[in-house]
């Protein structure tokens, strides 16, 4: 077995070690990017549905700001957003590069995106449900979190799954700023060494990360559509 | 019990203001059923949802057992919403979750222990006939049997009002008689006051107590439910009284000239309106015992409003001329509205 493995890719089988911990490092970008955005992306979301045209809280000028900056942040591309952030990042994290250094800016190329996906769910639901729950004298805050939460679970989760896969995307790319990960890895071997078996095996793992978060996902999704 | 003051209620729209109710003056009365009827954009919702202010008034007052809620906080208004439930057109459930959930909606986060909330949930699944469905989620009931939880989760709070916005006008005809008998049972065994805007005559007649008509955003009449079959005043009441009764149909078939209708001299095509509480009278056999005529009925509509007949026919009578019309004032008198479609001669 372990001859064989040697045979077809022996790049990697040298490699192992420098394999997992780039593995880890992606897992650890995308889970504190992914959390930290999660919150904040729904917040923002929220807020949008709340405050916009049928929202609960109509409220033009909140509405038409974040509307814009969710806008911009989303026409520039990660890359350049990457390099931008660097001296807020240097702020905020006291270092700029290494793998605490991108989380910063994973979440600003994940928020607007996410916030975008959340309002879109929320604005799914039925008004009509909305409605129903006011005339049942619930408060504001009960219908966001009783109607508008609870009744767009499986679409939350949905757009959730693919803002999930688009950040394992990013955090290859912030590789770039040594951000380490398996996008890194790639690229200093499989890319810039000719080593092709190294490309494909950090490819295959990324897969893997994105099947295992799709079928969560849509174990949850059929577990909450009635 | 719910009395609305000058409402006025206009919407600001791209193309100029809408006015949906203009000063509408109701009041209704504890424990009736309340019927608004008017052709679709009369403003019938607007106005219901001026009740309990999910559509806030442009101007006017509008009170509630001799509370005004148009001035309360919106804590207060939250309370006094619990107190008035509504039921929609299109039930407006909660997909995610099943019919117990549903109900106990409005029962949670106040307080009450699970096994208080458990009992109220089933004594509301007994009172609208659903106990076996407790556990089902809506995409699997009937609209019928959606609206029958819509109604025991509007009722979870004891309300002492209940608004129904075209609650049966996505249902078949079958399925609105049980809902509106449903609504007749829960009127007469708890109590409640139901406000039911409808575009559907048949379910005023089946129903309600008193009626007003909407046209407009305003309230072109107003009455109990007798006195609008019996005597409406307004075009639109008339035409909405006809849509209940068959007896308009003469008219298309004169148009069309068919057969049945068409009269030889001395024939006269007559219809008849029971305007009166007098329709269980026998007044055809009566005229034409005694003023030597035939008589025949070719539509006949008597119904049951409340507990009194009322309704027309359209009979072809035959006799002498001066007989029919001896007749006719005989009708008159009795109180009975006559009118002669065709009178022979001009056949
Ligand atoms: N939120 C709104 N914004 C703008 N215009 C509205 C709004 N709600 C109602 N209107 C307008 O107010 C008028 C009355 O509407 P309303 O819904 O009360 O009528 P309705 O009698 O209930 O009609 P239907 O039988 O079709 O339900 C209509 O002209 C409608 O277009
Ligand atoms: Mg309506």
């Amino acid at each position: 077995m372990e001859s064989w493995l040697n045979e077809i890719m022996p790049n990697v089988m040298n490699k192992t070690p420098e394999l997992w911990k780039s593995t880890q490092q992606t897992l650890y970008m995308t889970f504190y990017s992914g959390i930290i955005s999660f919150v904040i992306g729904l917040i923002i979301g929220i807020v949008l549905i709340a405050t916009g045209p049928k929202g609960i809280a109509k409220n033009k000028l909140i509405y038409s700001i974040l509307d814009k900056v969710i806008n911009l942040f989303r026409s520039i591309p990660f890359v350049i957003l990457l390099a931008s952030l660097i001296p807020l990042t240097r702020l905020v994290v006291g270092s700029a590069i290494g793998t605490k250094g991108a989380i910063l800016p994973l979440i600003f190329g994940t928020v607007p995106f996410y916030a975008r996906q959340v309002e879109t769910a929320l604005a799914e639901i039925n008004h009509g449900l909305v409605e129903a729950a006011i005339a049942m004298g619930t408060s504001p805050i009960g219908v966001i979190f009783r109607v508008y939460l609870k009744e767009s679970i499986p679409s939350l989760v949905r757009v959730t799954v693919i803002t999930s896969i688009s950040l394992i995307g990013l955090t290859a790319m912030a590789g770039a700023i040594g951000g380490g990960g398996l996008g890194d890895f790639a690229i200093r071997y499989g890319h810039q060494r000719n080593q092709a078996d190294i490309t494909y095996v950090t490819v295959i793992m990324m897969l893997l990360m994105v099947m295992i978060i799709q079928s969560v996902g849509n174990i949850i999704i059929k577990k909450t559509t009635h | 019990m719910i009395r609305l003051e000058n409402i006025d209620k206009s919407f600001e729209g791209e193309s100029g203001t809408v006015v949906a109710a203009n000063n509408v003056n109701l009041h209704i009365e504890k424990g009736k059923i309340f019927g608004i009827i008017g052709f679709s954009g009369a403003g019938k919702s607007t106005l219901v949802r001026c009740i309990n202010l999910l559509e806030r008034p442009t101007k006017g007052k509008v009170y509630i057992d001799g509370t005004e809620i148009t001035s309360l906080s919106k804590k207060e208004l939250r309370a006094k919403r619990k107190k008035i439930g509504m039921i929609f057109q299109h039930f407006n459930l909660f997909a995610s979750r099943n019919v117990y959930q549903n109900i106990a909606y409005p029962l949670k986060y106040r307080g009450k222990s699970k096994s208080e909330i458990n009992k109220k949930v089933n004594e509301l699944l007994e009172l609208v006939g659903l106990t076996d469905k407790i556990h089902a989620y809506p995409s699997q009931l009937s609209g019928g049997q959606k609206q029958r939880v819509a109604i025991a989760r509007a009722l979870a709070n004891d309300p002492e009002i209940l608004l129904s916005d075209e609650a049966t006008s996505a249902l078949d005809p079958q399925t609105t008689k049980s809902i509106l008998k449903l609504l007749k049972e829960l009127n007469a065994k708890l109590g409640i006051t139901i406000v039911l805007i409808t575009h559907e005559m048949q379910v005023v007649k089946e129903i309600c107590d008193q009626v007003v008509v909407m046209e407009n955003g305003e309230v072109i009449e107003q009455g109990d439910l007798f006195n609008i079959f019996a005597a409406p005043r307004e075009g639109i009441t008339r035409e909405f009284v006809e849509s209940t009764s068959n007896l308009s149909k003469i008219y298309e078939l004169i148009e069309e000239k068919r057969a049945v209708v068409q009269t030889k001299a001395g024939e006269f095509i007559i219809r008849l309106r029971y305007l009166k509480r007098n329709a269980s009278e026998s007044l055809i056999s009566y005229i034409s015992r005694n003023y030597n005529l035939d008589a025949n009925i070719i539509f006949g509509n008597i119904e049951l409003i409340g507990d009194n007949p009322i309704g027309g026919l359209v009979a072809i009578v035959s006799g002498k001329e001066e007989d029919i019309y001896a007749a006719i004032r005989f009708l008159k008198d009795k109180g009975v509205g006559v009118e002669v479609i065709n009178n022979g001669v001009l056949a």
